[in-house]
């Protein structure tokens, strides 16, 4: 019977006995096909709600990111040129003497205390020359689809109040943003000190909670005795910490890491500084609050990846007569390891975009240096984007979209790894 | 097509053949199976079989472990639909209509051809709603206590949990559960009930007892049975088809008949090999 | 029990004697491995720490607010019937702290808890196994998002949108409603994921009984499958309402700066967790009655949440009995 001759047309079967109803049963299959399809129907929207927020998250921060900027001019940078070279194309030697000549004395004072002119870049400099020579200032700025659907509006806009001022089209996350300190000034704004305080920070994280969250996970299931009544105490406490508000870790880092360890978390014992300058709201201190928090989430992602190696691995090296250490050493952490290293890389980037705790332990608001070790003061990522966001004018949103950007970029490299790595173990067993 | 195989011819490639119409014992026949193919993806797990299912009679499927009994059995009241790989082609009739034809609905026939599992699975609910919840969700108008009631005795069940209907149906023993089941695809009023190895978690008198109700619910139900256990389709069965499977791990139909015929005077060689327990 | 029946050993013992080693059997006898206890100690003390991390959580956030409580203006019936706080005139009323966290937490819920159980139940049982696999790692992205992205979500995104559809006058740039919506969107993926969970460990063979019973999908997956995983269902819930109590950055940024008794969620008001990092975020003198008032709000906000995580996991362990 071939699936043509199924058609009750071609077959002329009878389709009616089956669809009759039975004596005292209603049926009333047609009202609940409806109902059934209105339910699917609600399940399905609500899914696409989910991708909508997704997407729209996505969207508003690159619609942030790029977009027009209206720039207005005290000086014409075209009469600054020297010797037929554009402003844009001067060394730095030639950009400091520029500066040197125009600058008030006071002003030239303040630039160098920050940071001497013969040691900033190209870049710095020119920036500079930008914002105090040329008198670069934003009047306005404009979202991406703003931008491209009423550009015309802009123009006319424009041309009404800042007759001077040029519009050009402005992505704010460029190679400079990421080489270039943090500035007051959005325009010359980067995200260097964070990236690198995020990376350092990270670093500390890393050290100490990956050999404790290994080494707790292996505590717990290799040696403690899973019906002691401390083991389950040391379980349930590790399950109720995983739960606790971030901001409660960074109370604890405030006052145990900042306050009571600062003689050691400020690098006073290295340096010898006296107890009056030292300050324990350096990296260390932020590293090691991190540590705590994802600590709990490192330990159950290490008993996960413990308990996945089979039984039958630990009984082949007892029965060649290794002790317990030599098995778990030799056999059960190098099988556990892609699945320790998986659940690592979680904790990373759980640690990495984590706002709250840092503000609380007290990242600095104004670094203009890049962190050097443990023991410097710190700005992160997110607490930059958390800055920039709480400023009320436009410029300031952009730069804090393309701070995101940034740092969405650093959890998808993250997470891309964490993929790697499963599947490879995957394709192993 | 609308002719069937009542009565199973074998060729030496041991498949069935069509050879009388359907047409004349129509009406006893409460499902005809007509060269059903039934594949996993690319696998066939069973290839054109033939069976006709007598009305108000025990038709048991028997044959070795990976023969397709199970999955032949799902595909009469399209359970196999559930697996999203699975196809099945050739036709199922019931009541003159195809249940795999364009516009038969499979809730409408699961409501009519209903099924007791391996495992007993009561709904993590109370007895009464458990035998209930059918009848609610069909719009059953009647008295819905009387119905439970008539149910659970149909199943031989009521006198042991008539004081403690509204206790969890998880609380009662395998036995039990099972008979409850029994009771909730009762409940719909099926005219076919389909069993599928409904005896091989209990033990040996929580099995008597499902055999024991199974001969009294014959006056009213055709019932389908695949066991693994011959002597439970020699006691229990009026018919008896034995399914095996061939190389290619496809299950087929050896043959089919009078219980009383395929187990003392089988027509093929490989059904007196298993009957007499040479393999499988 | 029957005494086994002695058997005839296969070597004679004198025989045996003969053969055996002397310096064998003392090898036999147990040695002492010091650095295997060694490395087992240190094994139990990183576990430990994590038990260290609790008692520290409790005994910094006790002892702060201790002394917080023990200060002259401060009253323990003031900060729970106080409706005012305001703790540069002495006014330490912790109430529209925590009006403003259950607001924005109720709103959060209102969105999470029906789009998050719907994500589920269409993930697992209607969603074919290839349309799982596109849409479980976008639930994943999701929940991974930093909350701070969130917050400027929220900022820059959802109030204009409010203000655009409720009037500029109506709602005000830093509201409840705003954070309250970002917080739900931000804990659906968790919900979903937590009820998914659920849902899956209901056994197959209920929803086979439900479908040969004549169900349709829904009724299947409504009156069967559901209420079959509803504590796990409650655990969900209680655990996504605790992490929107304890949620920080979107509020911080979108809610509003400022301690406000206010049930409308268009104004500005301010979550305990936001008070708490918007004050600690300043220059704060570690002897200041600001600085001690916050571990009182810590205090509280980390009981809130310890106390529904226990009720989660209480839920769960018994419905873990239902079907083991």
């Amino acid at each position: 019977m071939s699936a043509a001759q199924r058609d009750p047309s071609v077959t002329g079967r009878p389709e009616a006995p089956l669809l009759r109803g039975q004596e005292g049963y209603s049926d009333n299959v047609t009202g609940r096909k409806r109902q059934a399809r209105r339910w699917e129907l609600l399940f399905i929207v609500s899914t696409l709600v989910g991708i909508v927020a997704l997407g729209s998250l996505l969207y508003n921060v690159l619609d942030s990111a790029y977009g027009l900027v209206a720039i207005d001019v005290k000086v014409d940078p075209a009469s600054l040129a020297r010797g037929g070279v554009a402003l844009e194309a001067l060394p730095a030697s030639e950009l400091a003497t520029l500066l040197r000549e125009k600058l008030k004395k006071r002003d030239l004072k303040t630039i160098e205390k920050e940071q001497p002119l013969a040691a900033r870049s190209t870049e710095d400099l020119l920036g500079i020359v930008q914002t105090k020579v040329v008198g670069v200032d934003v009047v306005g700025t404009w979202v991406l689809s703003g931008s491209l659907l009423r550009r015309r509006a802009i123009e006319a806009e424009l041309a009404r109040t800042h007759p001077n001022a040029t519009l050009t089209f402005k992505s704010w996350l460029r190679p400079a943003f990421l080489s270039s300190q943090q500035s007051p000034d959005p325009m010359r704004s980067g995200v260097r000190s964070a990236i690198l305080g995020s990376l350092w920070t990270i670093l500390v994280t890393i050290v100490v909670a990956l050999p404790l969250g290994v080494a707790a996970a292996v505590y717990l299931e290799e040696y403690a005795a899973k019906d002691r009544r401390l083991t389950q105490v040391i379980q349930t406490n590790i399950n109720n910490l995983a739960g606790v508000p971030s901001i409660i870790y960074g109370m604890l880092g405030l006052t145990i890491f900042v306050r009571l360890l600062e003689p050691l978390t400020s690098g006073a014992w290295l340096t010898g500084a006296t107890s009056a300058t030292a300050n324990g709201r350096t990296i260390l201190s932020a590293g090691l609050t991190l540590a705590l928090l994802v600590l709990p989430l490192q330990i159950i992602n290490s008993q996960e990846a413990i308990r996945a190696v089979p039984g039958s691995l630990r009984q082949a090296s007892y029965g060649l007569g290794a002790t317990r250490w030599q098995t778990i050493w030799a056999h059960v952490l190098p099988s556990a390891l892609p699945g320790v290293l998986t659940g690592t890389i979680l904790s990373v980037s759980r640690a990495i975009g984590e706002t709250a705790p840092l503000v609380v332990v007290g990242a600095s608001t104004a670094i203009f240096q890049d962190p050097s070790g443990p023991f410097s003061k710190f700005t992160v990522l997110p607490i930059q984007i958390y800055q920039w966001t709480s400023r009320p004018q436009a410029e300031f949103r952009s730069i804090a979209a393309a701070a995101i950007l940034v740092l969405l970029a650093m959890l998808l490299s993250l997470n891309a790894a964490a993929v790697f790595l499963r599947n490879r173990t995957q394709v192993r067993h | 097509m609308s002719q069937t195989t009542p009565a199973i011819a074998l060729s030496p490639a041991g498949r069935a053949v069509a050879s009388t119409a359907v047409a004349g014992i129509a009406d006893e026949m409460a499902i005809v199976a007509d060269n059903v193919d039934i594949y996993y993806g690319q696998f066939q797990a069973i290839r054109q079989v033939s069976l006709p299912v007598q009305r108000y009679q025990i038709t048991s499927l028997i044959g070795p472990s990976g023969c397709g009994k199970s999955t032949f059995l799902r595909s009469l009241n399209r359970m196999n639909d559930l697996i999203p790989s699975a196809r099945t082609e050739g036709s199922v009739i019931y009541r003159g209509v195809d249940i795999y034809g364009p516009a038969v609905d499979p809730v409408q026939v699961r409501r009519r051809i209903g099924m007791v599992f391996q495992k007993p699975n009561p709904f993590p609910k109370s007895i009464y709603d458990n035998v209930a919840w059918g009848a609610r969700i069909n719009g059953y108008s009647g008295n819905l206590d009387e119905l439970v009631e008539s149910c659970l005795r149909q199943a031989a069940l009521w006198d042991e949990v008539k004081d403690k209907l509204r206790d969890s149906g998880l609380g009662l023993s395998g036995g039990q559960q099972q008979r409850l089941c029994i009771a909730r695809a009762l409940a719909v009023k099926p005219d076919v009930i389909l069993m599928d190895e409904p005896c091989s978690a209990l033990d040996p008198i929580a099995t008597l007892r499902i055999e024991e109700l199974m001969q009294e619910l014959k006056a009213h139900y055709t019932i389908v049975i695949v066991t693994h256990n011959m002597q439970q389709a020699a006691r229990a069965s009026d018919h008896t088809a034995f399914f095996m499977v061939s190389d290619d791990r496809a299950g087929y139909l050896v043959e089919s008949g009078p219980t009383g015929d395929v187990f003392t005077n089988p027509k093929d060689r490989r059904t007196e090999d298993y009957i007499t327990g040479r393999f499988g | 029990m029957v005494e086994p029946q002695r058997m005839k050993p296969l070597v004679d013992r004198g025989a045996l004697s003969t053969v055996t080693d002397v310096d064998f059997a003392a090898r036999l006898r147990p040695q002492r491995r010091p650095w295997e206890a060694v490395i087992e100690s240190g094994l139990f003390v990183a576990a430990l720490v994590s038990v260290l991390t609790t008692a520290g959580i409790i005994y910094v956030l006790g002892y702060e607010a201790l002394r917080f409580f023990l200060l002259p203006q401060v009253t323990l019936t003031e900060f729970v019937t106080g409706t005012v706080w305001q703790p540069s005139i002495d006014q330490f009323g912790v109430m529209p702290l925590v009006s403003a966290t259950l607001l924005t937490s109720m709103i959060g819920m209102l969105v999470a808890l029906p789009l998050g159980l719907f994500i589920a139940v269409y993930l697992s049982e209607y969603a074919a196994p290839r349309t799982r696999g596109v849409l479980k790692p976008i639930l994943e992205v999701l929940a991974g998002v930093p909350t701070v992205v969130y917050g400027f979500f929220a900022l820059t995104f959802v109030t204009p949108i409010l203000q655009n559809i409720f009037g500029r006058n109506v709602v005000e740039i830093y509201n409840t409603a705003s954070a309250g919506l970002v917080v739900g969107i931000l804990v659906t993926p968790l919900v979903a994921s937590m009820s998914e969970d659920a849902l899956h460990a209901v056994p197959d063979s209920l929803r086979q009984a439900a479908l040969s019973l004549g169900a349709t999908r829904h009724e299947m997956a409504l009156r069967v499958v559901v209420p079959a995983a509803l504590s796990g269902l409650a655990a969900a819930f209680i655990v996504a309402i605790s992490r929107a109590v304890g949620e920080t950055m979107v509020v911080a940024i979108a809610a509003g700066a400022g301690p406000a008794l206010t049930l409308n969620p268009f104004k500005g008001a301010e979550t305990m967790a936001g008070h708490i990092v918007r004050i600690s975020g300043g220059d704060l003198s570690y002897d200041s009655v600001d600085y001690k008032s916050l571990f009182a709000i810590g205090l509280l906000l980390f009981l809130i949440t310890l106390g529904l995580n226990l009720l989660s996991q209480r839920i769960v362990a018994r419905y873990r009995e239902v079907y083991e």
